[in-house]
């Protein structure tokens, strides 16, 4: 099921996930349409042409593939469209400037399959997106899709379900990594009805889209996993909880439980086994708590997204007081391929106590930004380096942050960890629901944890003390040290209230919400007291601790950073190299960044 | 209108959030005079909407522009630059995140992310997603829309 089933017929794969959106990719496919159309006769195959959800390299995009062949076009413009029409699809000639770049190698690649950022990822949860048209169920039902389902409703008894599920090690993958199996026992053994499944799409997390790709890409493997768990602890209402930002995965989420009410997987006496089970969606309402499993349930209840204490489990009193299974979307995604082919088989993949695969999404300072799905165990560096291509422009690395605003930093000197939930726990961080930002020299540790703050300062729900008072007293320290005015005493400070917010906080934002600040006072100490002590901020980001200089023997005389500069602080006397005016200069950046080699320095708090 | 939107939904307090969304979309906020009638159609009272209309980023009780831009600052967005965006339309429309052009015709917020992280930085207008955006590339996304 996970490996590729090529068609034989001539097919041409147009990615449509958001970031190929963004670059004109549905343009793209409306020109090669026209064309194809407009040729009728004259080609002997005519080629079926399909818009697929993301194929994560997002960063190439838009990409497009084109089958039997397996030729992998990138960064593909609307002008290429003729050339690959005549070329490609009629001659079968390859166009060698539109082949991928393997950055490791140096070598174009004609299939993405040989490219390093591919070959060492193993697709379990994202096995069709890219692959498939989502809006279509009959190419999710050719490959594979709806198999297991028959299998559970069929050939296994509930319990022998849930065993199954227990036995293959599939943690939770929305970020606390709570075991699946167990969770389904547990709401399977009460006995008060109705029961309900959750989906949570409330994809929240900063850095993180591997939910929206799911949705987007392929909404029946989720709505597939769905069925199959409803069936198993006996529920017969479901519910899609997506984020309100996604309406992409809103609409193909929509199309794909209509149509599998369609074809009777969905509604009265499923597939005629005296099954029956309800799903529909419920949009957010752009409350980043809401992601929290009880505020999530409060939100379908259509009250105000607030948790509440879990002395009792929602699987025994869930949504609306009764018990009720809420899994991630990429858990939901994983039920059908564990059900298929096996405990066993999924088990065999990953580390001792993480199963499976785990998607990425691999974004910020490195070259092959986009959506990854690797073995649990591999390390921080192959997902970088390896995958990711390491970091652009020659910069050094510094951190990696994984889990979102509840994960931590982690430095170079721990890139050779393993991922799974328990080692990255270990390393001050979690696992979070994948998201993987990754931060060079030019990334402020101290404004990373102060950005962090924020964000949760205005997420906090405000019920409970500690974290909505908490986290804002830590926020304002934070920014004093941004702003120079930092005094030593005050790490010891953020330590303390720290300690506080993890320990008194009711739910899992306002435990997790000191991590960003623990892990980098651990890991980059100095550069906190670079702020405070020096009043200088070693990467240039923190404005009022930082100025710009020109290194006169660096400077070529190019003016590219006087062309770039959009406060006019630049300038320069015929023949001689150029100077930055201190009291135009707004600090952006925009010079360092578009100077080639290398002339602008960063300097401490501008004098004055 | 509000008839209309109300019609579509059973008189359940869990449709609330549903019915306030599709409000926000077809007026661009929560005027008083729809809050009323969705108290009066679900018996909730209007304490209660007042406190969904401030909890949810997506509901506001003020009229949002003709064109809304969202300034992504995730993670992302934010290390590759999402604050000089900021600066940027401050400069060009002069307009800080919550507030709306005197002529109503843009808005600005900043969201924390949209999900686009490989193409960061992002904004949306309205529907629309740019990405890989530069400082210098607003002027013309802006002009293009008659700003």
């Amino acid at each position: 099921m996970v490996e590729d089933n090529m068609p034989d017929k001539k097919t041409v794969l147009i990615c449509c996930g958001t970031g190929c959106l963004a670059n004109n990719s549905y343009e793209i496919y409306r020109e090669l349409k026209k064309r194809v159309e407009a040729a009728g006769e004259d080609i002997s195959v005519k080629p079926v042409l399909k818009t697929t959800g993301c194929n994560g390299l997002c960063e190439k995009g838009p990409v497009i593939t084109i089958l039997p062949e397996d030729i992998f076009y990138c960064k593909v413009k609307i002008s290429d469209v003729d050339e690959i029409f005549e070329k490609t699809l009629l001659k079968g000639e390859i166009i060698e400037r539109l082949l991928y770049l393997d950055i490791k190698t140096g070598k174009k690649v004609k299939s993405h399959k040989e490219s390093e950022f591919f070959k060492r990822q193993k697709k379990i949860a994202l096995r069709n997106i890219g692959q498939i048209d989502p809006a279509n169920i009959e190419d999710y039902i050719q490959r594979e899709g709806y198999r297991a389902l028959k299998k559970a409703l069929f050939e296994m008894s509930p319990d022998e379900i849930i065993n199954e599920v227990e036995k293959s090690g599939l943690r939770g993958r929305g970020g606390a990594g709570f075991p699946t199996g167990y969770k389904w026992k547990q709401a399977k053994k009460i006995n008060s009805f109705p029961k309900y499944v959750i989906c949570n799409g409330d994809e929240g997390d900063p850095g993180a889209f591997m939910d929206r790709s799911v949705m987007e890409g392929d909404p029946h493997s989720i709505i597939e996993g769905m069925i199959i768990g409803a069936y198993a602890v006996g529920a017969q209402k479901g519910f899609v909880y997506i984020r309100d930002e996604y309406a992409l995965a809103v609409k193909n989420v929509s199309r794909a439980i209509k149509d599998a009410y369609g074809r009777g997987f969905l509604g009265e006496n499923i597939l005629g086994s005296g099954f029956n089970l309800d799903i529909e969606i419920v949009r957010g309402g752009g409350a980043f708590v809401c992601g929290e499993s009880t505020a999530l349930m409060a939100s379908i209840e259509g009250r105000v997204g607030e948790p509440r204490v879990k002395y009792i489990r929602s699987t025994e009193k869930g949504l609306w007081g009764q018990p009720t299974v809420l899994n991630n979307v990429e858990t939901w995604a994983n039920v059908p391929v564990i059900v298929d082919r096996g405990a066993k088989w999924f088990s065999s993949i990953g580390t001792e106590k993480s199963k499976g695969t785990k998607i990425f999404s691999l974004v910020g300072k490195v070259n092959n930004t986009g959506l990854i799905e690797v073995p649990m165990g591999v390390t921080l560096r192959e997902i970088i380096f390896d995958i990711g291509g390491g970091i652009p422009g020659g910069k050094k690395f510094k951190a990696v942050q994984t889990g979102g605003p509840s994960g931590g930093c982690i430095p170079e000197s721990l890139l050779d960890l393993p991922v799974d939930f328990d080692s990255l726990d270990k390393a001050g961080s979690m696992m979070g629901s994948g998201g993987m930002i990754v931060m060079d020299e030019s990334t402020c540790m101290v404004e990373v944890a102060r950005y962090y703050l924020k964000f949760l300062s205005e997420e906090s729900c405000g019920k409970c003390t500690p974290c909505r008072e908490g986290i804002r007293r830590m926020l304002e320290i934070l920014e004093d040290i941004c702003a120079g005015k930092g005094r030593e005493e005050d790490i010891e400070l953020l330590l303390e209230l720290a300690e506080t917010v993890r320990e008194a906080s009711l739910c899992g934002l306002g435990k997790t919400a000191p991590n960003p600040v623990l892990t980098t006072i651990k890991y980059f100490k100095d550069e906190y007291l670079a702020h405070i002590k020096e009043k200088r901020c070693p990467a240039g980001v923190c404005k009022e601790l930082t100025s710009y200089r020109i290194n006169q023997e660096l400077c070529k005389r190019c003016g590219v950073c006087a062309k770039k500069c959009p406060a006019g602080a630049i300038f320069s006397k015929p023949k001689s190299p150029y100077v930055i005016d201190n009291n135009k200069c707004i600090v952006c950046g925009a010079c360092r960044e578009a100077c080639r080699f290398n002339a602008i320095e960063v300097m401490g708090r501008r004098e004055g | 209108m509000i008839e209309s939107i109300l019609k579509r939904y059973p008189k359940e307090r869990r449709f609330l959030l549903a019915i306030l969304q599709d409000i926000q979309r077809t007026y661009n906020y929560l005027p008083r005079k729809a809050l009323n009638e969705v108290r009066e159609y679900l018996d909730i009272p209007l304490s209660s909407l007042y406190s969904m209309a401030t909890f949810y980023r997506a509901l506001s009780l003020k009229p949002k522009g003709k064109y809304v831009i969202r300034v992504c600052d995730g993670t992302a967005c934010h290390i590759r630059g999402s604050m000089n965006l900021l600066e940027e339309i401050k400069r060009e429309l002069s307009l800080l995140p919550g507030e709306i052009t005197p002529d109503g015709k843009f808005s600005l917020e900043t969201v924390n992310c949209l999900g686009s992280c490989a193409i960061a930085p992002v904004m949306m207008i309205n529907e629309r997603v740019y990405g890989n955006l530069k400082p210098d590339m607003l002027k013309e996304i802006f002009s293009s829309l008659g700003g």
